[in-house]
């Protein structure tokens, strides 16, 4: 056996372990998707027949679906834009040599440790339309299907600000002093480097929050069973929401098919904010 | 085109004083270095001119105005850093013509100061690139630019809107051996072509001796000595100038004055230096004192009356750096190659030319002499 195919065979065996979890955790239950959306089950559940593709195309273009897909798309503009303006204000605020800024950072970045549970259990406090300290405010109360979405997506924004200050405040204390130093010295005050320099050099880092922040968002689910149930009339059923409650024994297809449609815009989304935002995000050397 | 003065300033970070006391004027179109050892207060000093630190005593001065609350966007001066600090989202022309965007210029006669419109800063951004041969790299960015063509955009980006007063924090410490003399002629032809106050940071000796105007040496925060390049050289006011300047460092040995009715001479352990009896009038016999003699000041004679063994031989080519025991102290003798060779072991004759023997007090380190 020659050293190359040694070395080939003892490669292979190394990445065994994570191929075995990556087909059996992630590849086979997307080929399963496949296989339920592809089959219809019998009133129990137990047997299933063939129905085709066809079934996909009602599903995709059913009711359920673009209307679970419209409400997650709000919910990402919603939470995308304030979570990451927001983000990069702490951020930039905690970004000093100040005594004990190191609290601050701490306080800014501990939301990171709390579950989406644990924020949806804050927020049912804050904004519960009966005993809620926000109760009265109109603007994201949890009793108006108008603005239920906005009251959830609070709890996101929150529970997300933690990982979006980390990571931006990670990407600004990578900025050289000097560059900032060099711009000052060009006649530009705070707010003109902030815009000239520091964002443009974080723009890596915004990318990549942008991506996992939207792929957060279309995910949503816990935190609108937790506040509103999906209410009120179904005004917060987000895409996974529905896909959640379309599962049933008799009926194992829809949402099959939806969580592969969410899957695919998801993909979609993913590409084009890389393609798009490449083009303007500066990586540097 | 201004001067700089500092008048007792001080700077301390909490508890540590990073500039102590500094009076320094610098003369407007001077070439002004600052030399010292690293944490030396240089750099600080520096960093307070262009405002990036403030003042914590005394009074700083650029031309006639106070600046220790003056912004540093608002002080009109250029620096080039260490890193260069260039932008590195902008290309080369951006990054250039970054200083003429947000400032107002005085362009038109008896009017107030006004922005540049795009054409008047694209004609000053080309004049910069092309006075340092970057014409032909406007497009590309910093990533894409070698260490030399970094530094030159650097120089370029100080130069385009003509400040007051340009600031340098070793420049040339990022570039090759090769590069770096070259570049200290271009800038010593610069600073000639601006005519404008220059004020350079660096811990080389050879840059501050070939470039500077005057020289001021600092060392714990403290100003040591200022004066042209030669003059520090050959009178160094006290031991630290003595021994931070030349390279190899100056040949310091303690020794007593000893006063005969020949003359007056230094003794050194069982040895002795004669000196030149009218220019050490003043020296009480007894003195103690510190010798200090330069390694070219130094010659084997056969008459000479310091012995001294030889150590080590270095040969660098040109010339022969003799390392000797002296007592129990080294001293280093320089020797053109073509001199008479020398090996480990033998012992030398040596003496020092009286016009060139330094001597300093032990205590306060101070020049006696």
């Amino acid at each position: 056996m020659s050293r190359r195919t040694r070395d080939a065979l003892v490669g292979y065996a190394l990445l065994v372990p994570s191929a075995v979890i990556f087909v059996w955790f992630f590849f086979y239950p997307l080929v399963r998707l496949f296989v339920m959306g592809l089959h219809q089950q019998n009133r129990t559940g137990t047997a299933e027949r063939y129905v085709g593709w066809s079934r996909f195309g009602d599903v995709l273009t059913g009711e359920q679906f673009t209307e679970g897909l419209r409400i997650s798309a709000t919910y990402v503009l919603y939470t995308v834009p304030l979570g990451l303006v927001l983000g990069v204000l702490l951020a930039v605020a905690a970004n000093r040599r100040l005594k004990g800024i190191k609290v601050f950072q701490t306080i800014f970045s501990s939301t990171i440790a709390s579950s989406v549970a644990v924020a949806s259990v804050v927020f049912f406090v804050l904004l519960n339309p009966q005993i809620g300290y926000f109760s009265s405010v109109k603007f994201f109360s949890l009793s108006d299907p108008d603005t239920a979405l906005r009251g959830v997506a609070l709890s996101s924004v929150w529970q997300n600000l933690g990982l979006t200050f980390v990571i931006v405040l990670a990407g600004l204390q990578a900025i050289p002093d000097e560059v900032d130093e060099a711009a000052t010295l060009d006649g530009y005050g705070p707010v003109r480097r902030f815009f000239r320099v520091t964002l443009p050099l974080i723009s890596p880092t915004l990318m990549f929050l942008a991506v996992v922040l939207v792929i957060f968002a279309l995910q949503a689910f816990a935190q609108a069973d937790i506040l509103t149930q999906g209410g009120p009339v179904g005004a917060t059923e987000t895409l996974v929401f529905k896909i959640f409650r379309s599962q049933q024994p008799i009926d194992q297809g829809t949402g099959s098919i939806m969580a592969l449609g969410l899957f695919g815009i998801t993909l979609l989304v993913s590409l084009a904010q890389f393609l798009l935002l490449e083009r303007r995000v500066h990586y540097g050397n | 085109m201004s001067e700089v003065a500092f008048d007792g300033v001080t700077k301390r970070f909490g508890e540590v004083t990073a500039v102590d006391q500094l009076t320094l004027d610098i003369a407007d179109g001077e070439f002004m270095v600052l030399l010292g050892p690293s944490g030396c207060g240089k750099t600080t000093a520096l960093r307070m001119i262009a405002g990036l630190e403030t003042v914590t005593e005394g009074t700083l001065r650029i031309g006639d105005r106070v600046v220790n609350d003056v912004e540093a966007k608002d002080r009109d001066i250029a620096m080039v850093f260490q890193s260069y600090a260039l932008y590195p989202h902008m290309t080369v022309a951006r990054n250039i013509e970054s200083p003429l965007v947000a400032r107002r210029f005085h362009v038109d006669a008896d009017a107030p100061p006004r922005k540049l419109t795009a054409a008047e800063r694209s004609e000053r951004v080309d004049q910069a690139a092309r006075s340092l041969g970057l014409t032909d790299l406007m497009g590309r960015k910093p990533a894409a630019l070698s260490g030399g063509q970094r530094q030159r955009v650097a120089l370029a980006r100080a130069i385009v809107a003509r400040p007051s007063a340009f600031l340098m924090d070793e420049p040339l410490s990022n570039l090759d051996a090769k590069l770096r003399a070259q570049t200290r002629i271009e800038l010593v032809e610069l600073h000639e072509r601006l005519a404008t106050t220059f004020v350079y940071v660096t811990h080389d000796q050879v840059e501050a001796m070939t470039m500077a105007d005057r020289i001021a040496v600092l060392n714990e925060g403290r100003l040591q000595q200022v004066g042209p390049p030669q003059a520090v050289y050959e009178r160094p006011h006290n031991l630290f100038v003595a021994r931070f300047i030349g390279s190899p460092p100056m040949n310091t040995v303690p020794g007593t004055v000893v006063r005969t009715d020949t003359g007056v001479a230094v003794q050194l352990g069982g040895q002795r230096i004669d000196l030149d009896p009218v220019a050490h009038e003043p020296l009480a016999d007894g003195t103690e004192v510190v010798i200090g003699v330069r390694p070219e000041h130094l010659a084997v004679d056969p008459d000479g009356q310091v012995k001294a063994q030889v150590r080590a031989v270095e040969w660098l080519g040109h010339e022969r750096l003799v390392v000797c025991d002296l007592a129990e102290h080294h001293i280093t003798v320089r020797q053109s190659s073509g001199a008479e060779p020398v090996a480990p072991g033998d012992v030398l004759a040596l003496t020092a030319d009286p016009a060139h023997v330094h001597l300093f007090d032990p205590n306060t380190t101070e020049r006696l002499n």
